[in-house]
Formats: C-alpha cells, sequence, structure tokens
C-alpha cells in the first residue's frame, strides 16, 4: 500500500461515508471591479517606505537615482532608458554581477491601492525573477490602467501559471524587539514611478 | 494490537517538536517568574494587537472576509481527497513531483533522500511550521546535510541553540542584547565591533546569508497555501529571505499540510485579505511569491512537492475539533491570549504554542501525549473573537478536556458533588460544612490541594440562601 493510499484511505476514513456535502460560500465581501484610487496606492506604498514619483519622465527620474550598473529585462521599453548610465540588459546575467549592480529597472503587471503592493509576473518587461531581487534599488514603473482597488481584482488579471512577486515595500524585519528594519535580504530601497495618462510615455 | 493502515492516526512518538518534556503547569511555572520573558512578550503582543486592530478596522467588510474564510476552510476540509488529487494533477503537470508522508519519519525521510540525490551536503530553509513540527533539522543534521535557517528571527533561534516562542516572531523572547551576543558567539565572521541597534543587527545577518544564499543549491520550504485549481503554491514574507530560497537554488523542496489547500485561484481573494492584517498587522507583507511547479529560465528547476499527514486525519477525524486545521498560522490568538502573555511559547512544550496549540497539539499527538494542554486556557474567548477564519478554540478546548484522563481524585469528587447536589439534606449540611473551611484558609486539604495549587478557594458566602429563605 502507497503512503498515497494510506493518506487518502485516513482522510476517507475521517470524513466518514456521510460526510455533509460542502455548505455554500458566503461572498458578501467586495468583490467586483470598483474605482482604483491612484492617491491611496501612493499613500499606502509611502507609508510602506517606498519613494514614489508622479508626473516626471521615467529616463530622467532613473538617471537621477544614478543606479551604475543599471540592470533591465530583456522586453525593457527603451524609451526609458537614460543616457550617460551603464545599462546591462539581462540575458542570464550570473548572480554575482546582480548582487552588485547599482539597481533594476522593471515594469508591473498589477498594482493594487487598498494595500499598496505592486505585482511581477515575468513578462519580458519584468524579467527573471532574481533580477529584482538581489540589486540593493528597484525602481518600478506602473502605469495607471495597471492599478485595481483591492486584492480580489488583483487575482482576477493575474495567470496564476506565471512565477508572481508581489511586493509591498521593500524588504523588512520586526524581528528584533518589533522594531522594524527595512532591507534584510531584498532590495533596500524602492521607487515606484507612476505613469498616468497625461505622462504620453 | 494492530491498526488497519488507513484509519485516521496520530504523530508519531520519538520525532518531531509536538511534545513537551513536562506538563504546561510545571512549564508554565518557569517561565512566570522570567521578568525578562514577560516584559518582551507584554510589549510584542501589545503592539501587534494595535497594529492589527488599527489595519483591520480600514476594511469594512472583515466579518463578512472571516465568514468567506471560515465557510472555506470547511468545504475544504469536506473535500480534502479530491482536492488533494486534484492539486497533485496540476503540480505534476507543471513540472513539479508530488510526494505524499504518512507522517514526520516518513516526510523528513523523503527530504532527506532528494537532498542526497542532488549530491549537495548543505540546504536553505524557508522559516516553516511544518518542518519545525517533524523535526526536519535534526533529521538532516543527522544524515549529514546542514540545514541553514534564513528568516532573521530562526536564525537568532538556530544560532542560539534554542526554540522559537512564537508562530510569527520566534525570536521575540530575545532582546537586542541576547541577540548581539549570540552573534558575537555564533555567526562566522562577524565584527567584534557589532552593537545592539536592531538596523546593525538586522546588517550583519544579511552579511552572512548573502554568500550562503548565493551558493547554495537545495532549499526547502513550507507553503502558506496551495490551490487545488491551478497547482500553485504561496509563501507569505517579509524579508526577502524566502524570495532568495525560492529563486536562487536549483531544487526547491516544499513540506505541506494536507490542511493547507485553497479550492480555487479566486479564492485567495479571501485569505491574502485575512492573513497579513490578523499577523503582522500589515495591510499586505511585503514580499508574497507564488509559482507552478517550474518555469523555464526562471527559479528552481527541480520542485518536489511533499504533503504531510502526521496527524491530521485524527484531528479531521473529530467532528468538533477539525476546525483547528482550518488555521492559517497567523497567531493572532497567541497575541491576545493572557495566558500565553504571561507563559510564553516555550511553556506550551510544541511548535504551536498559545491558543491554537492549545487545540491542535493534543489532537494531533493524542490528547494522553498533551493532556494538559486543554487547560492551558482561561477560556476567556478572546481567541475567537481574534480568529480570522472564525475557529471556535474555546469549544474544542472544552471538548478536549472530556477526552482527557481526568486523575482519580478529581473524578471521586466530582461523583461526590454530584451525589450530594441531587440529595436536598446533605446539600444543606456540606453548606454548613463549607463555612468551616473559613479556618482553613484559602487552601483545600490533600488531596485536592492540587485544585487550590493555583486559585484562590472563593469565600462561603456568610448565609445560605436556605438559611435566609428559612427565617423570611
Amino acid at each position: 500500500m502507497s503512503s498515497r493510499d494510506v493518506v487518502l484511505g485516513r482522510i476517507r476514513a475521517a470524513l466518514g461515508d456521510d460526510a455533509a456535502p460542502p455548505a455554500g460560500i458566503p461572498r458578501d465581501y467586495r468583490r467586483g471591479d470598483q474605482p482604483a484610487d491612484l492617491d491611496l496606492l501612493v499613500h499606502r506604498l509611502e507609508d510602506y517606505k517606498a519613494v514614489v514619483h508622479r508626473g516626471v519622465s521615467v529616463a530622467e527620474t532613473v538617471a537621477a537615482l544614478a543606479p551604475d550598473p543599471l540592470i533591465v529585462p530583456p522586453g525593457i521599453n527603451p524609451d526609458w532608458l537614460p543616457a550617460g548610465v551603464e545599462v546591462l540588459h539581462d540575458d542570464g546575467l550570473s548572480a554575482d554581477v546582480l548582487a552588485v549592480a547599482g539597481g533594476v529597472l522593471t515594469a508591473a503587471t498589477v498594482a493594487v491601492a487598498e494595500t499598496g503592493t505592486i505585482v511581477l509576473d515575468g513578462s519580458p518587461d519584468q524579467g527573471r525573477r532574481v533580477i529584482s531581487l538581489l540589486p540593493d534599488l528597484h525602481i518600478c514603473v506602473v502605469r495607471a490602467d495597471q492599478v485595481v482597488a483591492s486584492v480580489p481584482e488583483a487575482l482576477t488579471r493575474l495567470a496564476p501559471q506565471r512565477p508572481l512577486t508581489w511586493i509591498s515595500g521593500p524588504s523588512a524585519t520586526s524581528d528584533i524587539e518589533l522594531n522594524r528594519v527595512e532591507g534584510v535580504h531584498g532590495p533596500r530601497r524602492l521607487h515606484v514611478i507612476l505613469l498616468e495618462a497625461s505622462d504620453h510615455e | 494490537m494492530s491498526t488497519f493502515l488507513g484509519m485516521p492516526a496520530t504523530a508519531p512518538r520519538g520525532v518531531g517538536n509536538l511534545r513537551g518534556d513536562e506538563s504546561f503547569p510545571a512549564a508554565a511555572r518557569k517561565a512566570l517568574g522570567n521578568d525578562q520573558l514577560r516584559r518582551n512578550l507584554g510589549h510584542a503582543t501589545t503592539t501587534i494587537r494595535a497594529k492589527s486592530g488599527a489595519v483591520i478596522g480600514e476594511l469594512p467588510d472583515w466579518q463578512e472576509l472571516r465568514s468567506a474564510g471560515s465557510a472555506l476552510k470547511a468545504a475544504t476540509m469536506a473535500r480534502l481527497p479530491e482536492l488533494l488529487l486534484q492539486l497533485e494533477e496540476n503540480v505534476t503537470r507543471a513540472g513539479g513531483v508530488v510526494h505524499w508522508a504518512a507522517d514526520a519519519n516518513e516526510a523528513n525521510r523523503i527530504v532527506t533522500e532528494l537532498v542526497r540525490a542532488t549530491g549537495e551536503q548543505r540546504v536553505i530553509k524557508v522559516k516553516s511550521m511544518a518542518t519545525q513540527e517533524i523535526g526536519l533539522n535534526e533529521a538532516l543534521e543527522e544524515a549529514g546535510i546542514e540545514p541553514i535557517e534564513t528568516d532573521l528571527a530562526e536564525l537568532i533561534v538556530q544560532l542560539g541553540n534554542d526554540k522559537p516562542s512564537h508562530i510569527l516572531v520566534p525570536a521575540i523572547h530575545r532582546n537586542r542584547s541576547e541577540i548581539r551576543e549570540i552573534f558575537l558567539r555564533e555567526m562566522p565572521g562577524v565584527d567584534p565591533a557589532l552593537t545592539d541597534e536592531p538596523v546593525v543587527l538586522a546588517g550583519a545577518a544579511r552579511r552572512y546569508l548573502r554568500e550562503t544564499f548565493l551558493s547554495t543549491k537545495v532549499a526547502v520550504s513550507g507553503a502558506n497555501f496551495a490551490i487545488a485549481d491551478t497547482g500553485t503554491l504561496v509563501v507569505l514574507e517579509s524579508e526577502g529571505n524566502g524570495r532568495m530560497c525560492l529563486t536562487l537554488p536549483e531544487t526547491l523542496i516544499t513540506v505541506m499540510g494536507i490542511e493547507k489547500l485553497v479550492p480555487t485561484w479566486q479564492d485567495l481573494e479571501v485569505f491574502l485579505q485575512l492573513l497579513p492584517r490578523a499577523s503582522t498587522g500589515e495591510r499586505m507583507n511585503p514580499y508574497t511569491s507564488m509559482w507552478t511547479g517550474v518555469t523555464p529560465g526562471d527559479g528552481p528547476q527541480s520542485f518536489h512537492l511533499v504533503l504531510l499527514d502526521n496527524g491530521r486525519s485524527a484531528v479531521l477525524a473529530d467532528e468538533v475539533g477539525r476546525q483547528a486545521l482550518h488555521c492559517i498560522r497567523c497567531s493572532a490568538c497567541l497575541n491576545v491570549c493572557p495566558v500565553y502573555e504571561r507563559t510564553g511559547g516555550h511553556a506550551y512544550g510544541s511548535v504551536y504554542p498559545g491558543p491554537i496549540g492549545a487545540v491542535l497539539s493534543p489532537q494531533l499527538t493524542g490528547v494522553e501525549d498533551n493532556a494538559s494542554l486543554p487547560y492551558a486556557s482561561s477560556l476567556c474567548g478572546a481567541c475567537f473573537d481574534a480568529c480570522p477564519v472564525k475557529i471556535d478554540i474555546p469549544s474544542i478546548l472544552v471538548h478536549l478536556r472530556n477526552e482527557v484522563p481526568h486523575p482519580r481524585t478529581e473524578r471521586a469528587a466530582m461523583a461526590a458533588a454530584a451525589y450530594t447536589m441531587d440529595h436536598p439534606k446533605l446539600y444543606a449540611a456540606a453548606q454548613h460544612a463549607a463555612k468551616l473551611t473559613k479556618l482553613a484558609g484559602h487552601r483545600l486539604p490533600p488531596p485536592l490541594n492540587g485544585w487550590t495549587a493555583s486559585r484562590d478557594l472563593p469565600e462561603p458566602p456568610p448565609e445560605t440562601f436556605r438559611d435566609w429563605w428559612a427565617k423570611r
């Protein structure tokens, strides 16, 4: 008898033959499309120690942060790349190179206003998970049409088959006397550039 | 006695961390004498309660989310075999390998063999209650494999040769100067000029672990959720050590209890709102990683999922107690419990402390192996109110107290009380006799002194109701 059969047999025995049919799930909580509040997203991101830039040029903002060298995923929008900064396109860069980079620039897939969360899904303009993990600075570009109000709408827009990384502020710990410390293992700094329709990017 | 293999079974003895060396009252007595521990705990629970209350207050539909979470978990348990098979199919289709472990011994053996097959002698670990429960680190060490905890608190516990004391913040019993001393003594290559500032201590851990992350080829994790209809695994964390372990190594081995299932992808919308707010008091934890099997060119190219029973089927067999399996390990019940706040986690003797531990541990091990835990509660009900999936912990505690083998003196006393109350003359005599205990103070004589050791005997009234009535 395989362990699979043992475990499944035990569970079936525990539930009994006349297990009650599953009860219905009350879905009285908020779901369905609600208007996304960009100001709320900015407030929530800043509350979690991310720096937010609005109404700016991506290339100029990246240049001002001076991440040298700047790691970018293969499908990054070339208009976002600043002149005068060394740019390394990720074509399988080694972890050692990524770990000492000045920063990484990625796009995003979805952002959740209510929680101040950005989701990356590994698309060509977001790249492998590791590139937004090892550099100390992550610059993430979010378009206004990617912002949803709350978690249920975000899940509706995401493809679970992709590797997903949900980011709410920079890496943080509260393990020492509950003092919040930013930057333990992931990026210590998170900058978000919010692009609105009027930005013409 | 022979047991049919397919019958629900409790977690085996001699392995893992579900049973303490002493009873709760004995361990609690020691903890109560530790002022530093009580100060740390009082500060921690008060702080987390305030943060959690504030962010829960921001949601207009918190109670509706709790009801949905509770119903989703009940529906999951009712369909567990079907959903586990669905998960297995979807993980396998996405390139993962699924293993089934009947208990801690088997899970440890599976993981050890998987690590051996890679030829590696070191694994990095994401904080995981399931692997703590089965004593995986001890099993790996015995097999000559070095497990390295990468969560800062777990690292503090591991370097301090200590045990975790809280589900969420395992090193909460340590203060900054103790942590500095542990780092100076145990962390290779640490700067001797280390101060006890939290940011400096965290920086030391970052430097120490970075090289390990970049050079270790196997990682072991738990899972917060597993989605049956997509085969997706979900881990919530804050530091990024989880992302490191889940992204950098070549092989990833995830150990999860069979109760961690969520039926559908969209159902995750309920738990992703409940867990961070109830747990760390954040709207969302800094990092959540989700992966489905393997993704070519991104992350581990070899993924193994170990599905663990280890007593869960026995919990499921108890119609009252099975809702303990709904637990999403947020630790909200610890932070509101007046008993936990004073004794801390170690007194419970299990990796699952606090109110949820007082019901989960005795059910996983069989109540005779943790007979004092159902009494490690004042039954005040604060844990029920705090639970984001509405587990009725007080009712399970009362239910389990009835399963505990009772000492002979207590049974005799209860039988005598029942007999006396059934006989009016005896009852009146007993009430008069009770007044005499005023002479004895607030302690009962042996063999009943155990009861008054931790309680004051109530003052008998100056006049019984019967006497008062007789005079009217």
